[in-house]
Formats: structure tokens, C-alpha cells, sequence
């Protein structure tokens, strides 16, 4: 029956988004006295109540517990890449006789969810010399503005670009 | 002229950190403020300068992250926990003025 | 001993920002200096939070700090894209010397 699932579907959303906003709220606070505990709650069921449904749309996802074994590899990868492509993008910002060569391409991406294309969207923006400037999500395509173009073709630029980090996100996020 | 713009800006950059580094008199948590200042000052540059809107746009979003770690040492070198408050609040609302702007420069309605 | 990495982390953010600031100015193009501000300056901000997160411990202004660390992480790409592709929309060109431009080739192709 699709309408009950549907139900049930909106109901576990909101069980998330008091979650999360819960914890949010805690950590801001910092103390666990019994008047910011009671208001966390009635501020995170009021949020919930009304945003649930808009936070997230698979949130059976949320449960699972190798996702987030795979999410503090992904964290790891990430730092690192973000420390390298500093280290490049400063690197040419001081050279003196500035040794950019950009232009935009366009690769292809085999994630299909919404939260998947934002993360490897924000990936590639803090990995070296990349910064996505549109997404295509029916076709899966994204158009990327690269500091120093190695190949202008798709699969080249697909491979050189993204190869790495679209297995971790699909691990993750979908 | 190239080289000599160069120069001028290489110049204007070392001395302004040679004369924070030895001549002025203030603890070193000052100076450390101080050589944030001079990045604030380089996107106020971008700000003026900028031959398009979205330039400007782009400068003001650099401004505002630039603001957040102020606060951050503000709240470290004067022990005051709030301006971490400042900050977060901050971030807020420099992300969603970006996003406005991204819009206005797109040349859409608010709404789409 | 705390104290000393702090100041060391702090340093190192603060010399990023700078960088970034100096690639504001010098870079050519609109696209190229979006590039460079933005990287430079997340991860030097990022890194004066981290200093400040070992500072204070594991306390309240030390966890405000972490939690504005995941916030920029999550926002400063998502302001950085949105800029990008509103420039691009609005017309400005790319820089006269880049090599190909693939998303006006596929905008024209369409239209």
C-alpha cells in the first residue's frame, strides 16, 4: 500500500530531524541542566513538527552503522586533499610568473541522490585546482572549472578528476 | 609596467609586515590581529577595485569567512567565550547574503 | 605546551589567509581568483578554529569552535558554486588565454 508506507516514511524523518537538531542544540548549550534539556526538546519537536519532511528523504539511511565507519574514512581523505590542494593553490598564487592554464570540462558522475552530487560538489571544490560550476543531475553530468587543464575529454577528465573520490561517496551516501 | 606593479605591491606587502614585525610596540597578540588586518585590507582592495558585480560579491564573501577567524582570536586572547557566539551568528548570515546575491547577480526573482 | 601548538595552528591559518588575499588580487579572471580566495581562506580560518579548539578544550567555547568548523566545511563550497554559476549566467567571460570553455559550448548547443 503506497500511502502507508509514504507515512511511515515521513514519520522516520522527523525522528531524524529531532535527532539531529537535539544534538546541535546540546552542543551548543554545553550543560545538561534540566531547563535547557526541557526547552532543547520542545524547540527540536516544534522543528521537527514542522520541517521534518524536508530533511531528509531517505532517512532509513541514517541508521545504518557501516556508513559511518566509511564517513570518517571519507573525513580523512578529505583533510588531506584540502592540506595538498592548499599547499598547490599557494604555491602558484606566489610564483611570479603566475602558471595558471584554466578552462572549464565536463565529466561524468555515476551518483544518481541529491546528497550524494552535493558532497562530491563540495569534494571537488576543496580538492586541488577544481571548482564545480554547474550540475546536470538528470544526465549526471558536471561542469568543472579546472586551474590547470591536463585533458579536455570526458573520460580522461572523469578519470584524472573524480575517480577517486566517487567510490567513497557512493560508500557513504547512497 | 607589469614588473613595476609587481614590485610596488611586493614592497607595499613586506614593508607593512616588517614594520608590524619590529617597529610597533604592542604584545604579540595584537600583531597577530594586525597581520589579519592586512588580508582585510587586500579584499576591501578586490571591493573597490573590481571591474564586475560579481567581483565584489566574491570579496565580501571572503570578507565575511575573514571575520570569523577575528572573532576566534578575539575570543582567544581576551578570554571572553562570547564572541565564539559572534561568530557562528556571523557565518549565518555572510552565507545567506551570499546566496542572495548569487541570485541577484543571476538576474532572477528571490522566490525561483 | 597546549598553548604553543595553538599559537602554532593559529600562525599557519593566519599565513593561509593572507595567501588566499594575495590570490584575490593577483589572479587574472573571475573564476580563477574564486578559486584561489576560497581554498585558502576555509582552510586558514579552519585552522585558526582548530588552534582555538585546542586552547579551550573540550569546553563550551571549544565546541562552538568545532561546530563552526563543520559549518564552514559545509557552507563556504556551497556559496563558492552558487557564485560561480551566477557569474557564468550573467554573461562575464573567461579569461582570454584558457583553453576551452565546455559549459558555453553545451549552453549554445541547446539554445
Amino acid at each position: 500500500m503506497p500511502g502507508a508506507s509514504w507515512g511511515f516514511k515521513k514519520m522516520y524523518s522527523k525522528v531524524v530531524t529531532f535527532f539531529v537538531s537535539f544534538l546541535i542544540w546540546t552542543l551548543l548549550c554545553f550543560s545538561l541542566d534540566w531547563q535547557h534539556i526541557l526547552i532543547g526538546g520542545l524547540v527540536s519537536s516544534v522543528v521537527a513538527l514542522m520541517m521534518g519532511d524536508m530533511f531528509t528523504d531517505y532517512p532509513k539511511k541514517w541508521f545504518h552503522p557501516r556508513r559511518y565507519g566509511w564517513f570518517i574514512y571519507y573525513i580523512l581523505v578529505f583533510a588531506w586533499e584540502c592540506f595538498k590542494s592548499n599547499i598547490d593553490v599557494a604555491s602558484r598564487v606566489l610564483h611570479p610568473r603566475l602558471p595558471i592554464n584554466p578552462g572549464i570540462v565536463k565529466v561524468k558522475t555515476c551518483l544518481k541522490t541529491e546528497t550524494g552530487l552535493t558532497f562530491l560538489a563540495n569534494f571537488i571544490t576543496l580538492t586541488p585546482g577544481t571548482l564545480s560550476v554547474d550540475v546536470d543531475p538528470e544526465n549526471g553530468y558536471l561542469y568543472i572549472h579546472w586551474i590547470d587543464v591536463k585533458a579536455q575529454g570526458l573520460e580522461e577528465a572523469s578519470k584524472i578528476i573524480i575517480s577517486k573520490f566517487e567510490k567513497i561517496s557512493k560508500e557513504v551516501f547512497e | 609596467m607589469k614588473f613595476f606593479r609587481w614590485l610596488l605591491g611586493s614592497v607595499f606587502l613586506a614593508g607593512t609586515i616588517i614594520f608590524i614585525f619590529s617597529y610597533l610596540k604592542v604584545g604579540p597578540q595584537a600583531k597577530l590581529m594586525l597581520y589579519l588586518l592586512v588580508s582585510f585590507l587586500l579584499s576591501l582592495f578586490r571591493v573597490l577595485k573590481g571591474p564586475t558585480p560579481a567581483d565584489r560579491a566574491i570579496a565580501t564573501d571572503i570578507f565575511g569567512i575573514l571575520v570569523i577567524g577575528f572573532c576566534a582570536i578575539l575570543a582567544v586572547y581576551t578570554g571572553r567565550d562570547w564572541y565564539m557566539d559572534v561568530a557562528i551568528a556571523w557565518g549565518l548570515q555572510s552565507f545567506i547574503g551570499t546566496l542572495a546575491l548569487a541570485k541577484f547577480i543571476e538576474g532572477k526573482n528571490f522566490d525561483e | 605546551m597546549n598553548e604553543t601548538i595553538a599559537l602554532i595552528f593559529i600562525v599557519v591559518g593566519i599565513t593561509f589567509d593572507l595567501f588566499g588575499c594575495i590570490g584575490l588580487v593577483r589572479m587574472p579572471d573571475i573564476y580563477n581568483r574564486l578559486q584561489a580566495s576560497t581554498k585558502c581562506v576555509t582552510l586558514g580560518t579552519c585552522g585558526i578554529l582548530f588552534g582555538v579548539l585546542i586552547k579551550f578544550g573540550f569546553s563550551a567555547a571549544g565546541v562552538k569552535a568545532l561546530l563552526c568548523i563543520i559549518f564552514l566545511l559545509l557552507t563556504a563550497p556551497v556559496s563558492a558554486h552558487a557564485l560561480a554559476r551566477a557569474t557564468h549566467r550573467s554573461g562575464v567571460k573567461l579569461w582570454d588565454k584558457s583553453v576551452c570553455d565546455k559549459y558555453k559550448d553545451d549552453k549554445d548547443a541547446l539554445s
